[in-house]
């Protein structure tokens, strides 16, 4: 049922999709941005797991071997991984910032003291 | 011979460089005049690009002087020399306005923080236009967006955070996806370069990585761009962060996403097999169209102005979408115009907003009562804008709209020509609701407008607006390069 | 009072050899996985265990806020000064073949100043989040 050379790619899209899931379907502020997280997980796999050649050693040259595995998708996943390091610093920042405002995180409770205010805000 | 040979380069790194000057020379005035400084030779380097491009061509820069297929290459055609002058002429017009407007709205100690996320704001939006790397857009688009959703935080209400959070969800799933889409590409081409995979896609076309990668980069880049049902980061985002923020925002960052959008169609996917092997013209026309209207009946209804101008936004850019999906050169001239002319609109319409945020203490249709009378001159600026976000000829709304009614008329959309008319009628709707609150109300009694609109706000929002009655009347600019673009990219350029 | 004192007693041994482990990553990432942002999360981890153990304040005595930020904006500049260097050296931007009369070396030279500016932004970065996140709990109670 799984052939063997796409076992890879069938970790990726489940953790995609069990990503994008917990994004979408939980309330809970943090729970979103750790689901942001292993969604983001499942690219570095889609780049990487192609670039690992069967019998390809390292990439730095040497006079032993002669198939190597490709550099160039862990040059871009390392770029890929800070950018993600800096987008969930950033929303665990702007959480902390909200916690302090609101007084919670769960973005149900949020969106009522929100449209309650509104409604105020509207006739001033 | 020196410094024109690099000017793709420094076009990027001076404001980059700016953005760590401002952190470690913070100080009460020094950050203003570093950022302004690199904003500016920004434009001038951008006009001399376009000079040369349109004098010699397309102008191709090896970063690091690794040739073009194994290293990253900077590729300065007509389209990307207009969104460079585009953003780096708005950026240079914000600049100025933004240091009486955020004494306003942004807390004192933070003034040096907003400045370095500027430079990388403009540093992100000139690298993603500039690059002819796949990857490299990437990086560059998560640079723009990552100082994006911090400046949106900046905004004064508790709200900004949350708009600010929802973007960032958002935006980070947007940029993801691209990145899937940019990996599959690679996987099915081996080369990052956008012009070496165009010609290698030749050999793969068809197959379904090659299609899965063009939905997965059609969404991601939708998700930027706010088409219709992916907009709902937009109006909170706009309506919430400082009013510099928005006039910046909303007049380049989504245009820019579009330009990617462009690039990658029809630099990359051969514009023709593409959209007739997907159904992608339907899907596009559907979802412009949907934008368009339901957007437009969305902003009748708020009651904050620039909420109001957030929805108009959504509905513009289901304009410019509606010019990709006819798939013809008149089509795509009138979405690249319309790029030029909604982002001088939209960038003059909250940066009046701003004054009347300064002056009013707000910019709710409860506040703005009677505005006519106490800012005459504002009022009438956003006015002015309002007639061309409905299309009246003599403003530049009225030259996309022209382009738009010509591409429909030349494939026999009559029942399209309908619609684009219908759709300005709802636009006419929600300016009207402003030009009554303004003229025929009377202003409150309670809100003191002794505050005054200083010159450095003043002098670039009375720019743009100008700017927006001149392009309407002078196209050869922005038509003129329009039409060369379309020719080019449908000559089958790379 | 106790187990504080083990846990002192064992990071005073232990951090040295972190921050040697954070060098010996910066300078064998040609040879082996390592280079400019491993090292300095690395580095940023032995402060910040020494945070953990000794108190935010020590820390803070030790690598005070004012240098965080500047190391931040200090390591792009020295990345960005290295593109410069090519460009004022007669190459492109980011050019390393022109930093040495033999392009192999310039090279090893680009390389090696563009990662020495990674690790010092990256950890610049990691120590200013944990100081802010830190500092923010603090400010509760």
């Amino acid at each position: 049922m799984i052939s063997g050379g796409h076992f890879t790619y069938f970790i990726t899209i489940f953790l995609m999709i069990a990503g994008l899931f917990l994004v979408i379907a939980r309330g809970n502020l943090i729970k979103k941005l750790i689901g942001l997280g292993i969604f983001q997980t499942s690219v570095y796999l889609l780049y990487i797991a192609p670039g690992k050649l069967v019998g390809g050693t390292a990439p730095i040259l040497s006079p032993e071997f002669t198939i190597y595995s490709n550099p160039l998708p862990h040059v871009l996943i390392l770029t890929a991984i800070v950018v993600g390091v800096a987008t969930l610093a950033l929303g665990l920042a702007l959480v902390v910032r909200i916690r302090e405002a609101y007084d919670t995180i769960e973005e149900d409770e949020i969106l009522a003291v929100d449209s309650a205010h509104e409604t105020e805000v509207q006739t001033t | 011979m020196t410094i024109a040979t690099h000017l793709p380069a420094l076009q990027v790194v001076i404001p980059l460089v700016a953005a760590p000057l401002t952190v470690l020379l913070r100080g009460r005035h020094l950050p203003y005049f570093i950022s302004l400084a690199a904003s500016w030779i920004a434009l001038v380097i951008a006009l001399l690009l376009w000079q040369q491009v349109n004098a010699h061509g397309t102008i191709s820069y090896a970063i690091g002087k690794w040739p073009a297929p194994w290293g990253i290459e900077y590729r300065v055609d007509q389209l990307t020399a207009f969104m460079l002058v585009l953003v780096s002429g708005i950026a240079a017009l914000v600049l100025p306005y933004s240091r009486a407007s955020i004494k306003n709205e942004v807390p004192p100690q933070q003034h040096y923080l907003f400045y370095t996320m500027f430079s990388l704001c403009l540093t992100g939006l000139l690298g993603i236009s500039i690059t002819g790397d796949a990857f490299n857009i990437f990086v560059f688009l998560e640079i723009s967006s990552l100082s994006t959703y911090v400046l949106i935080a900046l905004g004064r209400n508790r709200r900004a955070l949350i708009a600010s959070y929802q973007y960032l969800i958002m935006g980070t799933i947007g940029a993801t996806f691209i990145v899937i889409g940019i990996g599959l590409l690679y996987l099915m081409t081996g080369s990052l370069n956008l012009a070496d995979i165009g010609r290698r896609l030749a050999q793969v076309q068809g197959t379904r990585p090659v299609l899965a990668a063009l939905a997965f980069l059609t969404v991601g880049i939708s998700l930027k761009l706010a088409l219709f049902p992916l907009h709902q980061w937009l109006p909170d985002a706009y309506a919430h962060a400082p009013s510099a923020v928005s006039s910046f925002l909303a007049a380049t960052a989504t245009k820019v996403a579009v330009y990617v959008l462009i690039r990658f169609y029809f630099s990359v996917f051969d514009a023709s097999q593409v959209l007739s092997q997907l159904p992608m013209q339907e899907m596009m026309l559907i979802l412009a169209l949907a934008g368009m209207f339901a957007a437009s009946a969305i902003a009748i209804y708020q009651t904050d102005l620039k909420r109001l101008f957030a929805y108009s936004s959504v509905a513009q850019i289901g304009y410019i979408i509606l010019g990709l999906s006819f798939n013809s050169p008149t089509g795509l001239t009138a979405t690249v115009v319309h790029l030029f002319n909604h982002g001088v609109t939209k960038g003059a319409i909250f940066m009046l907003l701003g004054a009347v945020t300064l002056v009013m203490g707000g910019s709710t249709m409860a506040r703005i009562q009677g505005l006519g009378h106490r800012m005459p001159l504002v009022s009438f600026g956003i006015v002015l804008c309002g007639l061309s976000l409905i299309g009246v000829p003599g403003t530049v709304g009225f030259i996309s709209k022209w382009y738009l009614l010509l591409a429909a008329i030349e494939q026999g959309q009559g029942w399209l020509v309908f619609l684009i008319l219908l759709s300005s009628l709802l636009a006419v709707v929600y300016v009207w609701r402003f030009v009554e609150a303004a003229y025929f109300r009377e202003p409150r009694k309670d809100i003191d407008a002794d505050t005054r609109v200083p010159w450095s706000m003043g002098l670039p929002s009375g720019l743009l607006v100008i700017a927006c009655i001149y392009f309407g009347l002078d196209t050869s600019f922005t038509v003129g390069s329009s039409v060369k673009i379309a020719e080019l990219l449908f000559g089958g350029m790379r | 009072m106790r187990n504080d004192l083990i846990l002192r007693v064992i990071a005073k041994l232990l951090i040295p050899f972190i921050l040697l482990f954070a060098l010996y990553v910066q300078f064998h990432g040609d040879f082996g996985p390592g280079g400019g942002f491993q090292a300095g999360v690395i580095l940023a981890a032995s402060v910040i265990f020494y945070a953990l153990i000794y108190g935010l304040d020590d820390a803070i005595k030790v690598v005070p806020e004012p240098l965080v930020e500047s190391m931040m904006a200090l390591g792009v500049l020295i990345y960005a000064g290295v593109g410069y260097a090519g460009l004022l050296l007669g190459g492109n931007f980011l050019d390393y073949f022109v930093l040495d009369p033999n392009p192999v070396h310039g090279q090893h030279r680009g390389i090696f100043w563009v990662e020495v500016g990674v690790a010092i932004t990256v950890s610049g970065v990691m120590l200013k989040i944990f100081y802010m996140f830190a500092a923010r709990g603090k400010s509760d109670d």
